[in-house]
């Protein structure tokens, strides 16, 4: 069967003109981005009221391709910038979508806050283990012994299980793939978008530009190879074991789905209360 | 109606007059009582207060409620204000309408958390990396703590800009009278909008410098980047041409309103050989040191820039030549006496303070009779 088509299916939900994208060959962006639109296209999210906010990084670039009201802002802020764009237009859906470094480094103060206040928002955190867009440096995901640009002999640092953070910080809902599982990952996207409160989703994703190689998997294909080897999936585990070491399992799966007030409806209720 | 405010509290009822209906904030000495009021009155008006985990993201919160329809504000002071500064550089280049209050106190650093500065000038004006303009206002009065309050939420709605009203923590916690206008008596502004159908709207072209805004869920599908960015929106991040149309147009925007947003009070300036230059709360004693020395046959008068930014350079030109001396006070060791002198192209004179007491009259009287007398 031949398949003709002028446009993608897809393409309504992005800024074609801005394509081709930034991201070099092999990265797991663009499985992400993608598994995103089809989450989109599988929710009845409405377009209009929907809000990408992205802080800085290659991840940062997201918010750019995306054809909704889209927010590229700066480094480590989307979080707090999301928050007050939440709270002023409260029927706005409001997604982050951004970085390791951006979400958990300059700007993790921010990210614990917002899942502690259980501000109303999705959170997309796209893990690649380094610094991609400024050439490859250690990050708070950085795996020990890692070897990155800023870690030449092996990383030394102990990194950040984020999931682990996002639970413990207050996130109602929070779930864990690689860019391997696009099924179960739009799967999570669906639901962290149809819940309300705020919902976290870490995706290990592919860099070999500028992590892989330094790390023995130099293609995409050899890091989809090791996620398809290494990876568990164990939903409802404790996320705080489910940490990430080199050569150990990636533990995978949806850990956290709990209901709690929003910011948003405490404040509506102390609204009534006091008028 | 007649209150009796403080000009922290005259700020924040003044912000509520203007609209605010967002404040997000981070307690700091001497700016508390602004958050503070906030968040006693906005509830009773449907608007959301939020305290912040810090600085930087008060001033990130209150550019995404802005893009999110709301009038918004944060006050700090000048550690605060520091934190604020690449997130300022954002609302500029992104033309976000905002007002950011600073209590001034005594610094550098950590420096008199409790007692007057003047000495964020210059950080106000150039805190932020990059080519931008911003536009800052001073009070002198909680009337005007109010009034400036107003003024900053309408000049940041007509330019799509942050503005700093730069108060200072003696006219922030003196108490007098303030005047509260009718409703409808405040002249309120309101940002443009766009007149076309999403699929024709730029939304960085401007007409006449300041393009209108669509916020989200409007249905216009903007994108907004600190990016240097083209009228559509679109990063353009190694184009100089779009990076010259850019930024020209952001400073310009200011710089060639100048006129418009120059706001000058003049005591006793008709016949005067000796101007002061003053503003904010130091003003006060100038006002009275200059009673003094009128008195004394002095032709003395006084120029209190209640415009900061832009600088009225123009202003400046047109006086120098008329004015023999110009004495600058201010709490700082000399920040608005180098933009006064580098206008009037003579020697400025300054009476300066570092910080944790206003000038006392007297003392402004005698640097008025040394300068005057040529000694």
């Amino acid at each position: 069967m031949e398949i003709e088509a002028e446009t993608h299916p897809l393409d309504k939900y992005l800024r074609t003109d801005r394509i081709p994208h930034i991201w070099c060959p092999g990265c797991g962006l663009g499985t992400v981005l993608n598994c995103f639109l089809h989450a989109l296209e599988e929710s009845d999210i409405d377009l209009k009221n929907l809000a990408i906010v992205s802080g800085i990084g290659c991840t940062g670039r997201v918010a750019g391709y995306l054809n909704v009201d889209s927010y590229h802002t700066t480094h480590g802020r989307a979080i707090p910038f999301a928050t007050g764009l939440k709270l002023a237009n409260p029927k706005l859906k409001v997604v982050v979508f951004s970085g390791d470094g951006d979400l958990f480094a300059i700007g993790g103060n921010h990210f614990i806050h917002a899942a502690r206040r259980n501000i109303d928002m999705t959170v997309i955190c796209v893990n690649n283990y380094n610094y991609g867009m400024t050439g490859g440096q250690l990050g708070p995901t950085t795996p020990l012994e890692a070897k990155t640009t800023t870690s030449p002999y092996g990383n030394v640092e102990h990194p950040f299980n984020l999931c682990h953070v996002a639970a413990a910080s207050g996130a109602v809902y929070v779930a864990r793939w690689t860019a391997l599982h696009v099924r179960r990952l739009k799967e999570s996207m669906k639901e962290a978008l149809n819940k309300k409160g705020f919902t976290f989703i870490e995706v290990i994703a592919s860099c070999p530009t500028t992590y892989g190689r330094r790390n023995k998997m130099p293609t995409g294909l050899d890091t989809m190879r090791y996620y398809k080897e290494k990876s568990v999936i164990k939903h409802g585990i404790d996320p705080s074991e489910a940490d990430i070491e080199i050569g150990g399992d990636i533990i995978v799966g949806k850990f956290v789905d709990i209901e709690k007030p929003t910011f948003d409806e405490i404040l509506k209720k102390l609204e009534e209360k006091i008028k | 109606m007649i209150k009796f405010y403080s000009g922290n509290i005259a700020c924040a009822e003044g912000a509520i007059a203007a609209g605010c209906r967002f404040f997000a904030g981070y307690p700091i000495t001497p700016s508390t009582e602004i958050a503070e009021h906030m968040a006693l009155r906005l509830p009773q008006v449907g608007g959301i207060f939020i305290q912040m985990e810090d600085e930087l993201a008060s001033m990130a919160a209150i550019l995404g409620a802005s893009w999110g329809g709301m009038k918004a504000m944060t006050a700090t002071s000048g550690p605060g204000l520091s934190l604020m500064q690449e997130n300022i550089g954002l609302g500029a280049m992104t033309e976000t309408p905002c007002v950011v209050v600073d209590v001034q106190r005594a610094g550098p650093s950590t420096g008199m958390p409790t007692l007057i500065g003047q000495a964020d000038v210059m950080q106000a004006r150039w805190g932020s990396h990059g080519d931008y303009e911003i536009i800052a206002l001073s009070p002198s009065s909680p009337q005007e703590c109010f009034d400036l309050t107003i003024k900053s939420f309408n000049l940041a709605e007509e330019y799509r800009v942050p503005v700093i009203l730069l108060m200072d923590e003696s006219v922030s916690h003196m108490s007098e009278k303030v005047i509260i206008p009718p409703k409808e008596k405040i002249k309120i502004v309101e940002r443009k909008k766009p007149k076309v159908k999403p699929s024709e709207y730029l939304p960085f072209k401007a007409d006449d410098y300041v393009p209108p805004m669509a916020c989200a869920g409007e249905g216009y599908a903007v994108h907004v980047t600190g990016l240097t960015h083209d009228e559509k929106g679109y990063p353009q991040a190694t184009s100089p041409e779009v990076q010259e149309k850019l930024v020209r147009r952001l400073c310009d925007k200011i710089r060639k309103n100048e006129r418009k947003l120059r706001d000058i009070e003049e005591f006793e300036m008709e016949d005067a050989k000796l101007a002061i230059v003053s503003f904010g709360t130091t003003a006060r004693s100038c006002k009275a040191a200059v009673k003094r020395a009128r008195k004394r046959g002095y032709k003395v008068g006084l120029i209190r820039l209640r415009t900061i930014w832009p600088f009225a350079d123009e202003y400046f030109e047109k006086i120098a030549n008329e004015i023999k001396q110009f004495v600058v006070v201010e709490v700082n060791y000399g920040q608005i006496k180098l933009e006064v002198e580098r206008c009037v192209g003579k020697k400025v004179h300054l009476l300066p303070k570092m910080g944790g007491e206003i000038h006392k009259p007297e003392e402004i009287y005698k640097k008025i009779k040394e300068v005057y007398n040529g000694n």
